[in-house]
Parts: structure tokens; sequence; C-alpha cells
């Protein structure tokens, strides 16, 4: 599977499992947040990352990650 | 009588499966599994003098070694394949011919234009294969109507199921570029919506591997294109246009210090990366989730290469590598970061 901030990239080049992340340079990481903050979003990035890898795709798939979950800790 | 060695798979070769696709070359005289049909379509003028068979997870990697097991029997012309849609087994097939042609041998490869290897024959030629091995009858038929055809001197053409990059030539054409344009946009309207004097490169669409089916029980591993290296850079890993991959331990590590891992992607700000490598890849985090049992155990190396601009056929190639290495390593999923 695929963690990346270019989805629009990836699903045209045909990655089948893809996870957005928030920025190019730093695909499992957020530099505005707090280190322990930070850490708590990668984390959760990669159970979301598990649960696409268990998940059967026929195409290009995006797993986007939970809105309210995001927003409550940003 | 030209004397031809034919290189195929361990599969082919009748050795094994996966089991032995760790398998390094071996030369056999006389030919060998498709190759028996392969003599009797090529015969009498021609004689496939020798077999060299080679396990799919390290051929790609062992082209000269190959080459000279073929030369050792002095071959005017090194086929190989049919390789089918087989990744593994096309790559190798393609680089074989690559070599021999670049020795100075005659060669020809055969394998269906959808295997991602087809690139790297570079200027060797290739023919069409069907799919899958259903197809071995018609694919060795024409494989064989080619290797008559070069071992006649003559050139291959899109009518002798020639496929891959072609090499561009200055001809003078029949009409006018306005003549052969409106003929074309007449041919369209006719139907034929594929027909073209340029046919554009195409993206291949990769089948979906099937679902892991309980994560928890899986070793899986961290892959990246973001260019992350120990911070001395000890294999120089390229920061555009890579040409190759690095791996590297993560034995006993439960994260990435900043300062001794760095990033040498040429394509972003490394700022970040330098300043937290775990935002490039996520070992911190992988090993807390390991601990906790959310998968049964991190493999033990990392794979690296630096994704910025770098070609099609390489990043093919890398793709095929890894995967290889990987399912032969008992990895059974693969997280990739990219930048």
């Amino acid at each position: 599977m695929l963690l990346c901030n270019l989805i629009s990239i990836a699903e045209r080049v045909g990655a089948p499992r893809i996870v957005p992340t928030r920025g190019i340079p730093y695909p499992t990481g957020d530099p505005s947040l707090s280190p322990a903050a930070e850490r708590a979003w990668r984390r959760r990035l990669l159970l979301r990352a598990l649960e696409a890898l268990q998940t059967a795709v026929h195409e290009p798939t995006v797993f986007p990650m939970d809105k309210q979950v995001e927003e409550a800790h940003v | 009588m030209a004397r031809i060695v034919h290189y195929i798979n361990q599969f082919f070769a009748g050795v094994g499966g996966e089991d032995s696709a760790g398998a390094g070359p071996t030369l056999v005289m006389g030919p060998v599994g498709p190759g028996r049909r392969l003599a009797e379509l090529v015969a009498p003028e021609h004689e496939i003098v020798a077999t060299v068979w080679c396990g799919d997870d390290v051929a790609a990697g062992l082209v000269g070694e190959i080459i000279a097991l073929a030369s050792s029997v002095q071959p005017d012309l090194v086929a190989a394949g049919p390789a089918f849609t087989s990744g593994r087994y096309g790559l190798a097939c393609a680089r074989v011919v690559a070599a021999a042609q670049a020795a100075g041998l005659g060669a020809l490869a055969s394998m269906h234009e959808d295997n991602p290897g087809l690139d790297e024959a570079g200027a060797a030629p290739v023919v069409a294969s069907g799919e899958v091995a259903r197809r071995m009858a018609v694919s060795l038929d024409r494989l064989a109507a080619g290797i008559r055809r070069l071992l006649a001197g003559e050139a291959l053409t899109a009518e002798d199921g020639r496929i891959g990059k072609l090499a561009r030539l200055t001809v003078m054409a029949d009409a006018s570029a306005a003549q052969r344009a409106v003929d074309l946009a007449l041919v369209r309207l006719g139907g034929d919506r594929e027909a073209t004097e340029i046919p554009l490169p195409r993206f291949d669409r990769v089948t979906p591997a099937p679902p892991v089916e309980d994560v928890s029980s899986a070793l899986v591993a961290l892959v990246t294109e973001g260019g992350l290296v120990p911070d001395d850079n000890p294999g120089a890993l390229e920061s555009a246009r890579a040409t190759k991959w690095l791996r590297y331990s993560v034995e006993g590590l439960d994260g990435l210090a900043a300062g001794e891992w760095r990033s040498v992607h040429g394509g972003f700000s490394t700022v970040w990366a330098n300043e937290d490598p775990n935002r490039i890849l996520p070992l911190d985090v992988a090993r807390l989730l390991e601990a906790e049992g959310a998968f049964a155990g991190l493999f033990g190396e990392y794979f690296v290469t630096t994704g910025n601009g770098t070609s099609v056929a390489n990043a093919r190639r890398f793709g095929i590598e890894w995967a290889a290495d990987l399912r032969h390593s008992g990895a059974r999923a693969a997280i990739l970061t990219s930048t």
C-alpha cells in the first residue's frame, strides 16, 4: 500500500491502495503539530495503512483519514 | 547451421517453482522444456546447442554470468522466453538479449506486450508472445519464425510480431504530412480508434494484490522513495534520476534519530525529513504497533530509492526487484511512503 500526498498522481499511475498524507516533504509526519500529537497522527496513518492492506480492491482506491478525528487533533 | 542458446527460467526448465526461484544460472547441453518444440521448429537449418536456465528471483542481476555460460558454447544467436506476462522472467529475458546483442551475438526474446520487462531489451528485438503459458504453441511459432528471419540477415518488423522500442529511421514518406493526417482522420472516423503513426508510451495497469487476510500474523516491510539513507550516504544514492535502490538494516532500532539519517532526495526541501527521519520512514510508530501485536513482525531492513525524475523503466525494475526480494524473504505486505 502507498502513503502519499499526491493522490491524483497515485491514482493515475494505478496504485491500488492509497492513504492520503498531509505534505509532500513529510509523508508520515506533520511538523505543524507538537511532537506528541505528530506521533499520534503517524500512528493513525499506519493503522489506516494496515486496514487498507486487509481490504480487497479492484482499482486504485483511496482510504481517507477520518475527518472528525483529524480535525480534533489539529 | 546456426548455433542457438536458449534462455529459460527455473519453472520452464522443470526444476521447480518459487522454491527454486533463488537458483543461480546453469548450462545444460541441448534443448530443455519449451526449447524442445523450438528446436523442432528451427530444424534442420538451425540447432539449439544448449540451454541456460536461472531462478526468477536472481536472474535479472546475474545477466553477466548467464551470457558467459551461453558464450562458452559459441552461439550465433541467443533466444529467450517466451516469458508471457511474467515480470521477473520477462525482465531477465530482456536483459539477456540486450547483453547478448551488446556482445555481438544475434538475439531475440519473446514476451507479451504488457510484460514490464519489455523496455529493458533496449535495441535487441522482442516478438510478442501470448499472455499466459496456455499460448505456448503459437508463441513458439512466432519466436521460431523470428529466429529464422534474423539468422537469414533480415530485420524484424511489426508484421513479424515485433514489439517494444524501435530505432527511428529517416525515410521518405509516400505522401505529404497533410495528406497522411487527412487519411488518418478518415481511418479513425471509419471506426479504427487505435490507428496512429506514432504510438504513445503506455502505463501498465497493476492488478491489485489480494488483501492480506490477517495482518496480525504477517511480516510487514517499510519501503520508501524518499531518499532516506544513513547520514554519510554510504551507498551513494542519487538525489535525482536514480539508477539503483539500497537496503539498510533497522534491526534493534526503535526509531530513526535526527543526525544519524538524512534524505538525499533532490525534489523537495529535506529540512523536515532531517529534523525527524520518521516523517519519511515511520519506524518509531511501526515498532510500537509491532510490540502491540498489530502485525506479527517488522521486516529487518528497509528498501530505499529516490523518486525524482526516475525513469519509468528503472522504477518498474525497482518494483519488480522489491516484490521478488520481499516475497522471497517471507514479507507479506509492504508500506511504501512516497514524497
